[in-house]
């Protein structure tokens, strides 16, 4: 008998309810001002690193290609995001003041007045070509998930083609983010350089609106993103595409062998994965209210990594859990909110340590427990594990320390 | 003493003689007015007629007069020199330097030369240093007639040359004297004949004359002048001469009326408002350039506001005239002279530049290589990408800075911290290997991420360490300063240095690896692990080896970088996806793939640095794509292995 998407994978519909109940919580404190607009704020980018995390395990942890470039594409939505919120912003305050004036303005001025206001700071005021379409919000807010969608299909096309895998791929993607990044911080790329784009969290149109409002939407919008995320690449991990997906990772050539074209397979899960983190970006970016090239410099995607192995490979829950762990505790270790601990002769100041703390305990997780947090599940419920019959197949070394051990 | 009474005697005897020639006090009082109040136009007179004396005196007096140390007495209305001297002045004779007695300061006059006339006496005074006995006034001096150039100087200079011994500063002179015969020179064919000298000299200075003397105006009529030493005829709307700049020059030239900008038409527009309505039209509608001109014209023709060309009339404008450059220098060979010569010089310095564009590719080559090195061996052996490495690079420049705080002296400190870097980073990749890598042989993805932890771990380490701000390494005297061929090539001695490195331990590496034991079991497991452990080598041990050895180089290359570059904690990740990128490039496990690696990327760096000079962050964006689409060619590096040990 076929069982349905969601009895094969009870644990979506838990996933979706601890989601429900956060959004439901948050929202009720929200209301009763326990806690504050700014929380609200770090709690909706949480989310949203949650969602991109969903997508870097379904790269990474079904897929086996260890991507460090998903933040560029995190980055990249950000940006076409903000282009338009600058636009539109910069639009009303123009019109306000070119308003006070004796004659009507004409398209050309208004055009050159917001040209003069957004690119004042590296010394242009011309628009440039890329920004073409921030005036047109119909036009510029596909481009959230088509510009990441094309550079990856772009990228991984020509990555895929050549049969570039394992660190080799790695070290490409990172490559391709440092690559965005450099350019991003030219004053001529366009984008401001290393200002970035600012004031994102005044959205058109809802200029009476307060932040306090504004926020606890966003936060909802990122609760909706991350559960239809979390639904889709559920579904796609599921049933036969999943298996083939899982296959890759384990034995690319045997894939291959089967007749399957894993390139494909490959291009598919890199440049959907792409456009879910463009869409994550979308949605952090106005909550953060400035987005500048630092944020997409490889470090980044390397954290993202470093949430998605703590919380968990192979499982989606528990990249959500790193994601949503790991930052939530940056955020108390670096602002101060962790009490120093003295020891004799030094006080440890979280601050200056935590970074220290996070690259032992990663690398603790790495060795010791390989599953990360969310193999604590396993403990509940363990999984089912496969019968593996007979040999392991051939692999880098026939040197085994022990026999028999993969 | 009898010495000193016949001198003396001498002297009175002479001393008539020499005032009937000509005395310097008297030459002086004859110009006395003159001296006194001198001023820029009228002291060249004096100061030729100083000159031409010949008297031996006039330079010291030249040189006084400028410093501010000649005074007039009040009482007899003569000229000494004066220093001070408690109250009053020590004084001296003008004409021999001799006492002259005291004065009080009442009755001393200080003579002060305004700036410009100190200039004049300081070209005047050239001359007599040129002949100097001193080399170094004499060097000054070249150097002051390069620094202002005039025609004066040109025979003063020439003059000196048959004379001076030091041949380098011959030279020196004869160029200098080259290059004010260029511009000075009374005959057109004494110009043209020095600026050919010129041809084959590369220095900035000449560059700077040759362009002087092709300096042009802009100028437009309506038909070529005829007679004019015309450079090129420009084209309105091409690069050299936008439109708006075009039409500026035409209406500089009284040719044709000024267009009223946008702008101004506003300004007018809201000065004419009256009642809601401006020109007939009403103000709400003006919300467009074409509704503006339309009422501008309305204005305009009501005549309250001067008329504004349309469009088709400027361009009509500019079809009309002709735009030219024209050399300010008047006879066309001597421009078309220096025209060729600048054009030959221009072809030497791109020739040089070139060499020099290799020498700055194949020292950052060096140093890419020095960084990657460590990381090719330890890739290719044990096909582990170690994260840290960048962070290895900084331990070993760090060890150097602390090195340098107990050992006095910067020779013996950098060659204390090369082994002791080299130490300290081998234990620590020793420790690593140990503790981490060695558990993660089968997985090298996480080997990426674990080795990534220790790498944020490490590099908040020195920042809790050491601070944030940057620690210098300070490289011993011997390495400051560069080795500059002529003005256009030159090379910094550290760079050399770090070449010379890289040299050494790429022939060290290359003697491991062939020669000793170590290396062959090295190669033995870079190629085929299981095969090796089969013929009874332990690859544990190799392995732990060949990560210490790799992460020493590191150490290494992180002191040899820190000598040029500043020491932060961040200094490994600027340099560890280049080393990435090496490494990648060039092929795994092969130092010869790291070689041609850093080669590459060092050179096409300098190369997209040349080709687009203002942006260096645009030349790593184009390296890294361009990296990105040379492995689509060969996935495998420059030098791929080949067979069993290339695994898949």
């Amino acid at each position: 008998m076929r069982r349905t998407f969601l009895s094969a994978n009870p644990s979506v519909l838990w996933f979706l309810l601890a989601l429900a109940l956060v959004t439901l919580g948050v929202t009720v404190m929200a209301e009763a001002g326990t806690i504050s607009t700014s929380f609200v704020k770090t709690l909706g980018k949480t989310l949203c690193l949650c969602l991109i995390a969903v997508a870097m395990d379904v790269v990474w942890g079904y897929c086996g290609i260890l991507s460090l470039g998903h933040f560029a594409f995190f980055g990249i939505g950000g940006y076409a995001i903000g282009m338009w919120l600058m636009y539109a912003r910069t639009e009303e305050i123009v019109a306000l003041s070119l308003a006070a004036q004796a004659l009507p303005p004409t398209a050309e001025e208004i055009r050159s007045a917001i040209g003069t206001q957004i690119f004042g700071v590296v010394g242009s005021s011309e628009f440039p070509l890329i920004w073409a379409l921030a005036d047109r919000p119909w036009l510029q807010l596909p481009m959230i998930v088509l510009l990441p969608g094309l550079l990856a299909l772009v990228f991984g096309w020509l990555a895929f083609r050549s049969r570039v895998t394992g660190v080799y791929l790695s070290i490409l993607t990172q490559a391709m983010t440092l690559a965005l990044s450099l350019y991003l911080f030219q004053n001529d790329s366009g984008l401001r350089g290393n200002n970035g784009l600012s004031g994102l969290q005044n959205i058109p149109g809802l200029k009476g609106v307060g932040q306090d409002r504004i926020s606890i939407w966003f936060f909802w919008g990122s609760a909706a993103a991350l559960a239809v995320g979390y639904v889709f690449f559920a579904w796609i991990v599921s049933g036969k595409m999943g298996s083939v997906i899982r296959a890759i990772r384990d034995d690319e050539a045997r894939v291959r062998f089967l007749g399957y074209h894993v390139e494909s397979f490959k291009l598919f899960v890199f440049t959907v994965t792409a456009m879910v983190a463009g869409v994550a970006g979308a949605l952090y970016y106005p909550q953060a209210g400035i987005i500048n090239p630092a944020e997409i410099a490889p470090i980044a995607s390397i954290y993202l990594a470093v949430w998605v192995a703590i919380g968990g490979r192979g499982r989606l829950y528990g990249a959500v859990i790193g994601a949503a762990f790991v930052s939530l505790l940056s955020s108390w270790f670096t602002g101060g909110g962790a009490p120093p601990v003295p020891i004799g002769f030094y006080t440890i100041h979280w601050t200056d340590w935590w970074l220290v703390l996070l690259g032992l305990s990663f690398v603790a997780v790495t060795l010791f427990f390989p599953k990360g947090i969310g193999g604590l599940f396993d403990l509940v419920q363990p999984r089912p594990v496969a019968d593996r019959q007979g040999d392991y197949g051939p692999d880098a070394g026939a040197w085994r320390r022990e026999e028999g051990e993969p | 003493m009898l010495r000193a009474v016949l001198l003396a005697l001498a002297a009175l005897v002479w001393l008539p003689a020499a005032a009937v020639a000509e005395d310097l006090q008297t030459l002086l009082q004859a110009h006395k007015a003159e001296i006194e109040a001198p001023s820029r136009r009228s002291v060249g007179e004096v100061l030729d007629r100083l000159v031409a004396s010949g008297l031996p005196g006039v330079p010291l007096f030249l040189e006084r007069w400028q410093d501010k140390r000649v005074f007039l007495r009040a009482s007899d209305g003569l000229f000494y020199y004066a220093t001070p001297e408690g109250d009053g002045y020590l004084l001296t004779a003008v004409s021999d330097d001799r006492a002259a007695g005291t004065a009080s300061r009442a009755e001393m006059t200080e003579l002060r030369p305004n700036g410009g006339v100190r200039k004049a006496i300081a070209d005047a005074l050239v001359e007599f240093q040129l002949s100097d006995p001193d080399i170094g006034r004499r060097r000054s001096a070249v150097d002051a007639i390069a620094r202002s150039g005039s025609a004066n100087q040109l025979a003063p200079l020439r003059a000196s040359i048959p004379t001076e011994p030091n041949p380098a500063l011959k030279a020196a002179k004869e160029r200098l004297a080259d290059i004010l015969a260029a511009r000075f020179a009374p005959t057109a064919d004494a110009r043209v004949e020095a600026i050919a000298n010129l041809g084959d000299d590369v220095s900035v200075d000449v560059r700077a004359v040759l362009n002087q003397i092709l300096a042009t105006t802009t100028g437009v009529a309506r038909v070529l002048p005829e007679g004019a030493n015309i450079a090129r005829v420009l084209t309105p709307g091409s690069e050299a001469l936008p439109v708006g700049t075009a039409y500026g020059l035409l209406v500089e030239a009284g040719l044709v009326p000024p267009v009223v900008g946008r702008d101004d038409i506003k300004a007018a527009l809201v000065a004419h408002i009256e009642g809601g309505r401006v020109g007939g039209v009403a103000v709400e509608d003006l919300g467009s350039d074409a509704a503006r001109l339309f009422a501008y014209a309305a204005l305009a023709d009501a005549g309250v506001v001067p008329p504004t060309l349309a469009p088709n009339e400027q361009d009509a404008a500019l079809a009309a005239h002709v735009f030219y450059e024209e050399y300010v220098e008047p006879d066309p060979a001597i421009s078309d002279a220096a025209g060729d010569a600048l054009r030959a010089i221009e072809t030497r310095v791109g020739a040089y530049q070139v060499a020099d564009i290799i020498l700055d590719a194949l020292s950052l080559a060096s140093i890419y290589f020095l960084a990657a090195i460590g990381l090719a061996i330890t890739f290719g052996v044990m096909g582990v990408i170690n994260m840290a490495h960048g962070e290895f690079i900084m331990m070993g420049a760090y060890t150097g800075y602390v090195v340098q705080q107990f050992v006095p002296g910067y020779t013996l400190s950098i060659l204390v911290a090369l082994p002791a870097a080299f130490a300290v980073t081998f234990t620590a990749g020793v420790a690593m290997e140990r503790l981490v890598i060695r558990h993660l042989y089968h997985r090298p993805l996480e080997t990426l991420l674990a080795t990534f932890g220790i790498s944020i771990g490490l590099q908040q380490l020195a920042k809790n360490i050491f601070g944030t701000q940057a620690r210098p390494l300070t490289s011993p005297a011997w390495l400051d300063g560069a080795l500059s061929i002529n003005d256009v090539v030159s090379i910094s001695y550290i760079r050399i240095a770090i070449f010379g490195l890289a040299l050494m331990f790429l022939g060290l590496i290359l003697f491991i690896l062939k020669r000793t034991r170590l290396g062959l079991e090295m190669r033995a497991v870079t190629q085929n692990p299981g095969m090796a452990a089969s013929v009874g080598i332990n690859p544990d041990r190799i392995n732990m080896l060949t990560f210490g050895l790799g992460s020493g180089i590191a150490g290494i290359a992180g002191v040899a970088i820190g000598l040029y570059a500043k020491v932060t904690s961040e200094m490994g990740a600027d340099y560890i996806v280049q080393s990435f990128m090496t490494v990648v490039v060039g092929g795994v496990g092969n130092v010869w793939g790291a070689l041609a690696g850093a080669a590459l990327i060092g050179f096409l760096q300098k190369l997209i640095e040349w080709v687009n000079p203002s942006n260096t962050l645009a030349a790593q964006t184009y390296m890294i794509l361009f990296i990105i689409l040379f492995i689509q060619f060969r996935p495998k590096g420059i030098v791929a292995l080949k067979g069993r040990a290339a695994g898949d």
